[in-house]
């Protein structure tokens, strides 16, 4: 009993670091391509006092629009809520890693695309069809390579399990040196990047319609909803980087309590360093044409299949 | 049981075991509630009377085919059930196309059959009975040419009756004419007999064969999944979209018992069990949710009179209920969370990783692990597909007319259609005790670490390669969290929602500035133009003498390939020999004397 509720307490503790850490990650991503760009930025915590505001402001919605449009915001929410509550961040292995896989966190991200997509088609305007349309054809490229990336992992740890992986690879540390181990992380950066909506996929400081994918479907919501929506797409960023860096370096995790101090200095590291390549390799691109994006995706499989080759052929 | 046939030593056996009765029990549940659906449904349907006994007859006819217990009552059963369909899918001979398309359907239901008493006849040569007990202890007897040529003949045969591609051409267009309620019969439980044909043959009556056996059929299956759904994805006849996802089910279906297949081969037992569990747990989930939204788009056809997605829309506000059972519909073929076709997807995606931990050489492990990034690809698209049906048909602004005075559907057919959405979500909730009943059924599909998973009850979890998921504890988390989302913000004080007009740049927002679902598949047409080779005539007419454009005229479609590439060349082979015998035929009474001539003279010689 008292440790179903210790699993408990930890697992509630991790969901409300990553949420609280989720606009912090957005913001210092921005405030780094703010600076490689040579503009001064706005502060790191911008994030938080456009949620704060976001959550007080009344909202509107399209008088053309189902339940969807009011169902979505939550849905999307729970997903990656559901996420970042079974994946190990801080603490490995997650206690409610039972719960599900790296399959089962791929299916919330799919329940999440699922309903924004749909709320992207409800108003009725073209801008959030075009959002919806080309956010599932992007999707669709992206997901074959995190499953190989995923299968690439499993293949050595021996599970699909997020926690039993990362426990695996903490106590095999000689492992990720093994020739395979560096080809898988880049095609799982490569479909982060296009999941999350970064350049050179897309580029998510737009607001010219033509070119938004993500901000497209979610140009419809105003006030609280968008606000729900914005944290949960920020949610969704951190636990990305959570699973790739719990799949491909899950050093300094917490398995004691002793360890936690250390387990949250190399997370909050693990992360501002992937923030960090986040920022010079959408500093550094230009947005590809929407039809070149899967050139970009067709790469990144070849690479998740190379990686997959390696590790059968050589180990 | 054995009942005495018409003929003096013709025996009509049957029998049940594990299979038969799992299958039996998918087709009298759909069956079922089908028959409900049929009789709301019955209405906007001139000849119900004659199609209810025919309907019936279809459904025994299926449980003859799963309960048949040697050759001659499974061909009697299949061919009961390939005819019935036949008149079934007739129903409204009166619209143009459908004559021709039933008869594409006759032609190639009696091909696939040919081939299927070829193989019987090679197995029953072997066994020197007609018993399908005596072919299945008799397995080992066979060479292998002859296990191989079986093999074959099966897959061809039953490859058809499923839908495989390129032996599927008869399946977009016989389903899309039939009634709503035969479309959800055949496509939700016939095609699945195929594969219960195959299963029957393979693992029961021949010996474990080569390896090939199960990469081809690992190959087939990805092959159908991956272009069934993108064909689906160029559909926008609603009911045409849904028949190419049937292909794509076949498809996942066909990779679990290729994987099984495989294993087979391999003799690992434990990987042959996860692979036919995940297989057989997808023939019941598809059959549930493929029903489901068969019954969707029958209740939309008759509540608008189109099926044409591009004449939908703002169905939701009209037909709260149907748009509701849809979306359960297309959330659980698209493999969301906690729904069923997330979980037989889950098990699928599982037993790949196993067979790719026991296959050898090397170059096999990879054979498993590639189809997994193809399932993948599958599944996104088929979530890219339902949100364009779900989207442009039953979202915003209606399109037409006839969107716009659309009307609920009947009780009997609601009723039909909740249950069987409720069935996904308990299937999905209950996928642990499912797959435990599955193998409880079918001795070689059980999994057997699912009992020693914690939580045994609920989750879902596969030894082999080691991973688990609990569908009814991540969907309480779900709602749990997504009522925290939603109530959580309150907090921080009351906001009023308010509704208002959607910006479209300052004019008025007219239904034609919605994305069509032609516009929703561009990006994926253009990025698989090579596989699906779209057509696109633009045609522009200007008035006489000006620049100005009058009308512009633009129609896309996508090229026929298998028609053309595959069938004509066959078929125009077939013409040309009929033109040689048809030399022979010269229609003169002289040269037919004369033939008789020569063929009493040839008989005198060779009697002599």
């Amino acid at each position: 009993m008292n440790g179903s509720i210790a699993a408990f307490a930890i697992s509630v503790a991790q969901l409300a670091v990553l949420l609280a850490v989720a606009p912090g990650l957005t913001g210092i991503i921005k405030r780094a391509k703010a600076w490689l760009q040579g503009r001064h930025g706005p502060p790191i915590l911008q994030p938080y006092f456009d949620l704060a505001k976001l959550l007080r402001k009344d909202a509107v919605v399209s008088e053309h629009s189902s339940l969807i449009t009011r169902a979505a915001p939550p849905v999307y929410a729970a997903a990656m809520l559901s996420a970042a509550t079974i994946i190990p961040a801080i603490w490995v292995p997650a206690p409610l890693g039972g719960l599900g896989d790296a399959l089962a966190v791929v299916g919330l991200l799919t329940l999440a695309r699922f309903s924004l997509a749909l709320a992207g088609l409800d108003g009725g305007s073209a801008f959030g069809g075009m959002g919806s349309s080309r956010d599932v054809a992007v999707a669709a490229l992206a997901e074959p390579v995190v499953l190989l990336a995923i299968f690439a992992v499993a293949w050595r740890t021996g599970t699909t399990d997020v926690s039993g992986s990362a426990s695996w690879l903490a106590d095999h540390p000689s492992d990720t040196l093994a020739p395979s181990q560096p080809l898988a992380p880049a095609p799982m950066l490569i479909a982060i990047i296009a999941e999350t909506g970064r350049a050179p996929a897309e580029n998510p400081d737009t607001h010219l319609e033509l070119t938004m994918i993500h901000e497209g479907m979610l140009l419809e919501y105003a006030g609280r909803p968008l606000g729900v929506l914005v944290w949960a797409s920020q949610l969704k960023q951190l636990v990305l980087f959570s699973v790739a860096i719990a799949l491909f370096a899950p050093f300094g995790m917490a398995r004691a309590p002793s360890d936690l101090p250390v387990a949250l200095v190399a997370f909050g590291a693990k992360l501002v360093m992937l923030g960090l390549v986040m920022a010079l390799v959408e500093s550094s691109n230009a947005k590809l044409r929407i039809l070149r994006v899967p050139e970009l995706l067709g790469a990144a499989c070849a690479l998740a299949m190379l990686a997959l080759v390696t590790e059968v052929f050589v180990g | 049981m054995s009942v005495q046939g018409p003929l003096p030593d013709l025996i009509l056996s049957w029998r049940a075991d594990g299979l038969s009765v799992y299958f039996a029990v998918v087709i009298l549940a759909v069956s079922a509630v089908t028959f409900v659906y049929s009789v709301g449904h019955r209405a906007h349907q001139q000849s119900f009377s004659g199609s209810a006994v025919l309907f019936v007859v279809f459904a025994a006819s299926m449980l003859g085919v799963v309960f048949a217990g040697d050759a001659f009552s499974f061909l009697l059963a299949w061919e009961t059930m390939s005819l019935t369909s036949f008149a079934l899918v007739l129903t409204d001979h009166r619209r143009p196309g459908v004559r021709e398309s039933a008869w594409l359907y006759l032609v190639m239901t009696h091909t696939a059959t040919a081939c299927v008493v070829v193989a019987f006849l090679l197995l029953a040569r072997a066994s020197g009975s007609l018993e399908f007990a005596a072919w299945a202890s008799a397995a080992g007897s066979l060479d292998q040419i002859s296990a191989s040529s079986v093999f074959l003949l099966a897959l061809v045969g039953f490859g058809t009756k499923a839908g495989l591609i390129p032996l599927h051409v008869w399946l977009p267009r016989a389903h899309p004419i039939a009634p709503a309620h035969v479309s959800a019969l055949m496509s939700g439980v016939m095609i699945k007999l195929g594969v219960y044909g195959l299963i029957r043959l393979v693992f029961e009556w021949l010996a474990p064969g080569p390896l090939w056996w199960g990469g081809l059929v690992l190959a087939l299956g990805a092959v159908s999944a991956v272009l069934g759904v993108l064909y689906a994805l160029m559909e926008h006849d609603l009911k045409r979209l849904l028949a190419y996802h049937s292909i794509e089910n076949i498809g996942i279906i066909v990779m679990g018992v290729g994987t099984a297949l495989s294993a087979r081969a391999l003799g690992a037992d434990a990987v042959v069990a996860v692979g036919l569990a995940a297989a057989l747990f997808h023939v019941a989930n598809h059959a549930t949710f493929k029903a489901l939204l068969f019954m969707g788009a029958g209740a939309v056809d008759a509540a608008t009179g189109t099926r044409d997605l591009e004449q939908l829309g703002g169905l939701a506000r009209r037909m709260p209920y149907t748009a509701a059972f849809f979306l359960v519909g297309s959330a659980a073929i698209s493999g969301l969370p906690p729904l069923n076709g997330f979980a037989s997807e889950w098990l699928t995606i599982q037993s790949f990783l196993s067979l790719g931990r026991v296959a050898s050489p090397a170059v096999a492990q990879l054979v498993p692990l590639f189809a997994g990034g193809a399932l993948a690809l599958t599944a996104a698209l088929a979530l890219a597909c339902f949100v364009k049906a779900f989207g442009v048909g039953f979202l915003a602004l209606p399109r037409s007319p006839r969107a716009s005075s659309a009307h609920e559907a009947g009780p009997l057919e609601l009723g039909a259609m909740a249950a069987l959405a409720l069935a996904c979500v308990a299937v999905g909730l209950g996928a642990g005790p499912v797959v435990a009943a599955i193998g409880a059924l079918v001795p070689a599909a059980a999994v057997g670490s699912i009992a020693e998973a914690p939580g045994a009850s609920a989750s879902l979890s596969s030894s082999v390669s080691s991973g688990q998921v609990s569908l009814p504890a991540l969907a309480g988390m779900l709602l749990a969290l997504g009522l925290a989302a939603a109530t959580l913000p309150r907090i921080l004080g009351p906001v009023r929602t308010r509704a208002s007009e959607t910006w479209a740049c300052g004019v008025a927002l007219h239904p034609i500035h919605q994305y069509t679902s032609t516009a929703f598949a561009k990006p994926i047409r253009l990025m698989f133009r090579d596989i699906v080779r779209p057509v696109r005539d633009v045609e522009v007419i200007r008035r006489s003498g000006t620049r100005f454009v009058a009308s512009v005229r633009y129609s896309a479609h996508i090229a026929p390939v298998y028609e053309r590439y595959v069938y004509d060349a066959f078929t125009s082979r077939l013409v040309q020999a009929a033109q040689l015998i048809r030399r022979a035929q010269n229609g003169s009474l002289q040269t037919y004397l004369a033939y008789v001539f020569v063929a009493l003279l040839v008989g005198l010689v060779l009697a002599r």
